[in-house]
This record gives C-alpha cells, sequence and structure tokens, in this order.
C-alpha cells in the first residue's frame, strides 16, 4: 500500500457532518424558542421608563385631540414597515383605556418634535398606577380626598407615601374581604346549591298544586327551606361584613391629571399598585421585578383575564396532569405488561400493537371527542343517574358535564400510547437472566414480574411517564371539550367539603394562551400576557418533568446494575 | 485437528441409536437421585436437540455435564428444574425422575419443583435488590415472611456460600455493587436458601476470574455433603477438579459416563479421548 492511500478520507466522513448538522439546526430551532419565550415573557414584569413627549403640530398620531403632548412608555422600537429609507417608529403603552379608549400607540419618530427625537424626557414625578379596572393610568396626582372633607394636595410633603400607605391599606382590605367572600361565603353558597337541587329534585315533574296536595311533600320542603334559611342568615352577617370592608375601599379618593390634560377621580380603592417608575434605582427594580412576578404567579386573573395573575391557571394544569398521571400510569403499565409478557406474539397481539401506536398518532381534538361522548355522557351520566338522583331530577348535571376528572381521563387515554410504548421497552430490557433467577427460585411468572422485572424496569416506565406529561400538560384542544373554561376562580382542591372537586371546571395554562391570545379584543394588551404565560406553561412541564427525571435518576442508582 | 476428520467419525456412528452409554459405571438405585430414563429425548419445536439419554446421577455427589458447544447439556441441564418451559414449542420423549418422582407429573407444581431444584446461572444474575432481600427471595415468593426464619436464613446461606465475612455489614446494601465472583456466590446462596436438593449449575464460573473461581470451586466441594450438585463445564481442569461422575455428551448423545478419573484417565470411546485431550471442540 502506498502513503497516498493512506492520506484518502474515510468513506462515509461527510455523513458525520450531516446528523451534526441536524442536531445543530435541530438544537438551534429550540433555544431560540425557549430565548424568545424566556426574554419576552420576562421582560414583561420589569419595569419600564415612562416618557413624556411631544408631537409636531401637524402629526396625526395624536393620543388626544385636545393637545400634542403624551407620555407613555416604550414597548417597541422598529423600522416603518415598508420604508426603505430606515425610518423608524416607537410603540408607546400609553395606558389610561378608560380615557383614551386605547393602550398601544404607534408615533414614527419623525412626527416627534425635534428635541424629542434625540433625547426623550422622563418626568420624574409621573406616577404609573395599575387598577382593578381598564388597566394601567399614567397621570401627575394633584390631590387626595380624605374621608368626607380633608383635601391633601399633591404639593404638601408627604402626599405620595400617605398615598403608598392608603393603597397598602386598601390591598389588605381587599385580600381580606376576598378571602372571606371565597372561603366563608363560597362554602355558604356551596351548601344552598345544594339544598336548593334537592328541593327542586323533590318538586320535579309535579305541578304546583301536586305539591301543595302532597302533605308530606311539603313539609319535606319547609324542612329544607328552614334549613335554607339558616345558612342565609349566616350568609347575610358574612355578606354585611364583606360589604362593610368594600365600603372602606371607596373612602378616601385620588385626584389625578393625565400629561393630555384630563382630570379623573377614583377611589384609592381601585388603585392595586401605584409607583414612580422614573425614580426607580436598580434595586427598586428588582424589586419590582420580583413582586410582580410573584403576582402574577399567585393572583387571580382579572379584567377578563388581561391583568392580575395566572395562579387559577397553572394549578388547574398541575392538577389536570397530577391527575392524568395517576390515571394513566397503571392502565399503561398494565396493559404494556399483559402485552410483553403474558400475550402470546401473534396476528392480534401484532394489531393491538399497531393499534396502540396508531393511537399516538390520532389528533388529540378526536380524543376531546371522544371524552365529551363516551366520559362525559356516557360515564358521568351513568354516574349521576346512579349516585346523583337529586341532580338529575333538577336537571343540573354533576359529573355528566365537563369537569377536570374528564380531562384529565381523556388525556390519559391519549397519552396511554405513550406509556405503553415505552414500558414495553423498558420490559423488554430486563435481561432473561434476571427472569430465569427469580423463576429458578420458585417464584411464579408473576411474582418475578412483579418483585423483580417490574423495580428493574421502573427507571424506564417513569422514561413514559415524562414523555406522557409532556405531552399532556401541552395538549389544548381536548381540553376545550371537556371542561377548560376561560374563568374558573374556583380551584379543583380547596378547603371546602370534599376538597377535591373531580367535576369542577378549571383553568389550563394552554387554553389562557389561546384565550388572552386570540379571543381578547385588544392584541397588543394581551401579546406580553401571552408570552409571559407561554413561558410559565414551559416551566411547569419543566418542573413537572425535572421531578419526574430526578425520581428516574434516584432509581436507576438503586437498580442500577453493572452485571448486565 | 480439523473438523472434517472429526465429522468423518462422529457421523455414521450416530446413525446408530442404541449405541449410546457404553461405558457407564454403575450408579445402584438406592444411591440415585435423578434419573433420566426411558430414552429421554427432547425437542425444540421440529429440532431434537436431545437423543435416547439413560443416566442416572447419583445423590450428594457432583456430576459434571460437558461436551462442545450445542451438545445439549445445557438443554439437559434446564430440563432438570424445567427451566426449559419458557421456551414456545419444546416436546420430550422419555422421562425423568428426581426421588422417583417423575418431573414432567401434570400434577406436580412447576413451582415446587423449582424449590427443590435450585439453579446457578452462566452470569451471575442477582436481582436488582439489597444483599439480605436477593437471598430471602425463594422465601419471600412462597409466602415465608418470618423476620426471624428470615434472618436467620440470611445468615446460614451466606456463610454456606462463604460470602457472609464479606457482607455481614451491608445487607441492606444493593446486591449489584458486589464484584462478579461475590455476586455468583450470593447467587448460589440464594438457591440454596430454599434448602433445596439439588443444585443446577449451568457453567457457574465462565464469567469469573481464576481466584473467584478457585472459591467456587471450593464451595461447591463443601457444598455437596448435604446437596447434590449438577454442574455443565466447557472447563475440563474444572471438572476433574470438582467432579465426582462426568458425562461426556456430544450432538445430542449422552457418549460416556462414568466416575470423572476413569473418564478422563481412561476413556472408554474414542471421541470422549478426542475431547478431554482436546482435540477437537
Amino acid at each position: 500500500m502506498k502513503l497516498e492511500d493512506l492520506k484518502q478520507r474515510p468513506v462515509g466522513e461527510p455523513m458525520v457532518w450531516l446528523t451534526a448538522m441536524g442536531l445543530a439546526l435541530g438544537t438551534v430551532m429550540v433555544v431560540y424558542l425557549l430565548w424568545v419565550i424566556f426574554v419576552n415573557g420576562i421582560t414583561v414584569f420589569w419595569p419600564k421608563p415612562v416618557y413624556q413627549l411631544e408631537l409636531d403640530a401637524n402629526s396625526t398620531h395624536r393620543v388626544s385631540a385636545e393637545t400634542n403632548v403624551f407620555a407613555g412608555a416604550i414597548t417597541m422600537d422598529r423600522e416603518i414597515t415598508g420604508a426603505d429609507d430606515g425610518k423608524r417608529e416607537y410603540q408607546f403603552f400609553v395606558g389610561n383605556k378608560d380615557i383614551y379608549g386605547f393602550m398601544y400607540k404607534f408615533v414614527p419618530q419623525a412626527d416627534l418634535v425635534e428635541s424629542d427625537r434625540t433625547k426623550l424626557t422622563q418626568p420624574k414625578d409621573i406616577m404609573v398606577a395599575e387598577r382593578l379596572e381598564y388597566g394601567n393610568a399614567i397621570f401627575y396626582p394633584v390631590s387626595m380626598q380624605l374621608g368626607t372633607n380633608e383635601v391633601l394636595r399633591a404639593e404638601t410633603p408627604g402626599f405620595t407615601s400617605k398615598l403608598y400607605a392608603l393603597v397598602e391599606e386598601c390591598n389588605e382590605r381587599r385580600a381580606k374581604y376576598t378571602a372571606l367572600e371565597k372561603k366563608d361565603i363560597g362554602r355558604i353558597n356551596h351548601a344552598i346549591r345544594k339544598i336548593d337541587i334537592q328541593i327542586k329534585a323533590l318538586t320535579a315533574n309535579k305541578t304546583t298544586k301536586e305539591v301543595q296536595a302532597d302533605a308530606a311533600l311539603t313539609a319535606q320542603i319547609d324542612a329544607k327551606e328552614k334549613e335554607k334559611e339558616k345558612w342565609n342568615a349566616e350568609y347575610e352577617i358574612l355578606a354585611k361584613q364583606a360589604e362593610e370592608m368594600r365600603e372602606a375601599q371607596e373612602k378616601d379618593s385620588l385626584t389625578y391629571r393625565l400629561v393630555t390634560g384630563e382630570e379623573k377621580t377614583l377611589p384609592i380603592g381601585d388603585f392595586v399598585h401605584i409607583y414612580q417608575p422614573n425614580q426607580f434605582g436598580f434595586g427598586d427594580k428588582v424589586g419590582f421585578f420580583v413582586s410582580h412576578f410573584w403576582g402574577f404567579l399567585s393572583e387571580n386573573p382579572r379584567e377578563a383575564n388581561m391583568e392580575g395573575g395566572i395562579f387559577p391557571a397553572i394549578f388547574g394544569t398541575f392538577v389536570m396532569t397530577v391527575l392524568m398521571s395517576i390515571a394513566v400510569m397503571p392502565f399503561g403499565v398494565l396493559a404494556a405488561i399483559y402485552l410483553r409478557e403474558y400475550a402470546k406474539d401473534g396476528l392480534f397481539v401484532r394489531g393491538v400493537r399497531i393499534a396502540v401506536n396508531n393511537l399516538a398518532g390520532v389528533p388529540s381534538i378526536v380524543f376531546g371527542a371522544f371524552g365529551v361522548g363516551f366520559f362525559i355522557y356516557i360515564a358521568g351520566g351513568t354516574i349521576d343517574r346512579l349516585f346523583f338522583p337529586d341532580y338529575v331530577a333538577s336537571k343540573v348535571p354533576y359529573f355528566g358535564t365537563g369537569g377536570i376528572l374528564w380531562a384529565s381521563l381523556t388525556l390519559a387515554l391519549m397519552t396511554v400510547p405513550v406509556v405503553v410504548v415505552s414500558t414495553e421497552e423498558a420490559l423488554a430490557a430486563v435481561p432473561r437472566a434476571v427472569r430465569e433467577g427469580a423463576l429458578a427460585c420458585g417464584a411464579s411468572k408473576w411474582q418475578t414480574i412483579q418483585r423483580v422485572v417490574l423495580p428493574a424496569s421502573a427507571p424506564g416506565l417513569l422514561t413514559g411517564l415524562i414523555l406522557a406529561m409532556a405531552r399532556g400538560a401541552g395538549e389544548v384542544a381536548p381540553l376545550m371539550l371537556v371542561g377548560v373554561v376561560k374563568l374558573a376562580p374556583e380551584l379543583p382542591i380547596d378547603s371546602v367539603a370534599p376538597f377535591i372537586h373531580l367535576d369542577y371546571k378549571f383553568m389550563h395554562l394552554g387554553f389562557h394562551i389561546y384565550d388572552v391570545g386570540f379571543q381578547s379584543p385588544d392584541s397588543e394588551a394581551a401579546k406580553p400576557m401571552v408570552f409571559a404565560t407561554t413561558f410559565l406553561l414551559i416551566l411547569l412541564v419543566v418542573v413537572m418533568n425535572l421531578a419526574a427525571i430526578i425520581i428516574r435518576n434516584h432509581l436507576k442508582k438503586k437498580y442500577s446494575t453493572s452485571a448486565f | 485437528m480439523s473438523e472434517p476428520e472429526t465429522k468423518e467419525k462422529t457421523q455414521p456412528e450416530s446413525a446408530d441409536p442404541k449405541a449410546t452409554p457404553a461405558a457407564e459405571t454403575e450408579v445402584s438405585e438406592t444411591q440415585t437421585l435423578i434419573e433420566v430414563k426411558d430414552d429421554f429425548g427432547f425437542s425444540y419445536g421440529t429440532t431434537q436437540v436431545l437423543f435416547d439419554l439413560n443416566l442416572r446421577i447419583p445423590n450428594r455427589k457432583v456430576t459434571a455435564l460437558i461436551g462442545p458447544s450445542g451438545c445439549g447439556k445445557s438443554t439437559l441441564l434446564r430440563c432438570f428444574n424445567r427451566m426449559n418451559d419458557l421456551i414456545d414449542g419444546i416436546s420430550h420423549t422419555g422421562d425423568i425422575t428426581i426421588g422417583g418422582q417423575s418431573i414432567f407429573d401434570p400434577a406436580l407444581e412447576i413451582i415446587s419443583l423449582r424449590k427443590k431444584v435450585g439453579m446457578v446461572f452462566q452470569k451471575y444474575n442477582p436481582f436488582p435488590k439489597t444483599i439480605y432481600e436477593n437471598v430471602v427471595f425463594s422465601l419471600r415468593v412462597s409466602g415465608r415472611n418470618n423476620k426471624a426464619l428470615l434472618d436467620e436464613t440470611v445468615e446460614r446461606s451466606l456463610r454456606r456460600s462463604a460470602l457472609w465475612d464479606e457482607v455481614k455489614d451491608r445487607l441492606h446494601e444493593s446486591a449489584l455493587g458486589l464484584s462478579g465472583g461475590q455476586m455468583q456466590r450470593l447467587c448460589i446462596a440464594r438457591a440454596i436458601a430454599n434448602e433445596p436438593e439439588v443444585i443446577l449449575m449451568d457453567e457457574p464460573c465462565s464469567a469469573l476470574d481464576p481466584i473467584a473461581t478457585g472459591k467456587i470451586e471450593e464451595l461447591i466441594d463443601e457444598l455437596k455433603t448435604d446437596y447434590t450438585i449438577v454442574i455443565v463445564t466447557h472447563n475440563m481442569q474444572q471438572a476433574t477438579r470438582v467432579s465426582d461422575r462426568t458425562a461426556f455428551f456430544y450432538l445430542g448423545k449422552l457418549i460416556e459416563y462414568g466416575e470423572t478419573t476413569k473418564l478422563f484417565t481412561n476413556p472408554q470411546e474414542k471421541r470422549t479421548e478426542d475431547y478431554v485431550s482436546g482435540r477437537f471442540g
């Protein structure tokens, strides 16, 4: 052999490059996706400075008809579409939707007055307020009305801190009455609803005359009514407390003036948070970021999901995924055990296996439709007929309507193939030697599977669970049919007996994204919410998967083996 | 010696089925524990792998099964505890008895047979459990969960398999952390925990280094006072070292069976001589 021959590249070397390219491309796409979502999702909570600007006299982009001045935070800075001369435009968040009718405004850079084009002014005193209604307001404070007659002008020293303290006080009071309404009044409502249904059931299919004629029945109804009275009395007390607190929210009010000149007075109780972003140092910004991010995680949504937090959606997604896992694991694992360990390989088993694999490719909406048809109507309807005749009689479905149980089961059905396939693989990977060892010890086949094969394949089973969770948690389409709703502040797990409410409708992050992003009238305002929610959905899936992966690694260590 | 020559020699003889256990020095009826009789034959589907076997394996002795790969010795070994039942499409002719009872008796629970006939495999196969749980596995599956009994069994079995001193401080650690030789001795301990009558060993040392092999061989020597051991081995020296009797198989037939010393020093059959002297196989 000549040395020249040795210099030749090995056959197939370019294939290495090709495979590496495939991986690199995939990685870049995934990283870019996560990066876009992360950046857009996380910057929502970072405070932006507010500018006060003036437009050219002949600009057509006025925020207010009266004046050329306006204030806002820049949310986008881009080249004007179609302009090839590099002209830019800004998107400003101007807020004050109650007065302007919009929250965002595009303004070309060229429309700003000369001085503002190069240097944007940030007035120190300008305030941004989150409100219970109409989103944020951007304004200068004018005065506070404390009680009925005391008025505190904005120029007075200590005005700002007094304002902040009042907002804080209102927030505390709001938390209190919300808790009261939700927990205690919620419990009472629950009980009353139940009695109502019982009464309805008693009088169902009977005319008023028939009911009046039946003495025993009237007595029964009267007893129920009395019971209801008792609850109602309790309700009155609590409702009064809540009402008092709500009234206290209106006691003091703030008058403010927009940059464009309009003045408005709102009770302090209508503000959630007031701050002066142009006075923020870095520490303040971090604090603002943390508190807002936490608020987003832990609060209920407000204003048709456009403001506030997404806690019910996070919780709903979590509970649904857990329920799904609980349902899918035993089901899928048992099916896989039979298929792999017991069923004799033949045409039938091969057919079943193909069917199971194909099930993984069925569009998820089909499972949704099946969920409605089978779980809700047939299973739920039967449960209602058998166990909740009162509900059936009063024509209120209990389990016979969409709810978190049916949603979880629908998703469980959808993810069964994933679990079956990975379980089968895990079972097949358990060496024959170990099975024979167990059989040789006098174990029956089931004992072998239960005591040796399943523990040894536990990590593989968890891989199946991880895949199933990843698929299930991100699914939206079938859920829309089987129990997800736009707004469900009542959580499926709470402090009202029986604590776990499998019949409740629930919120889901995936559906929330769809709802906020595509069903809301103000798409600009929805964008940050969509990104933040998407980010959280990914975060939730990652966290749940990480938990499963940690368990799997623990099991792997336990059962890891150098012997096979 | 080259392959074709051996084939030439064996082919004409294998055509004559009745020519088999010529050199069996007798094992008397009373000494016999396992008897393969009635021209025992065994097939996987349509492929017959064992032909016309008749042999008696004596009680509390070590019997070695030797022969080239594919000669059916492992298959025969796996017949003794019916491990072959895991395979589809097997069939047999003739009979095997252990202690006078047919192991193919339909009334016999296969599980109770396997409790009587323990097995140690070629590749050590401890379960992914603790050392303790590995040893008591056979007790647990038969529903004996009495703590005192289990503790006692663990100590007795591990002492018997010469592993106790090495693992007594980590009984509740994973068995998979042991060395290869230790794992194989653990498998022996697992097999004897059930107090079987017979221990089948399928090339128990083939995955072990010489030192571990030496330990196992020593152990076999000790165990034969209480158990009947049938060992399949590829290692002729091992057969001479550990066994009392040796059976030589070739192409599914028993060629020669007798006392180990005799079979190795003075084989009656030409093929046995060729094999034990390393001329083929």
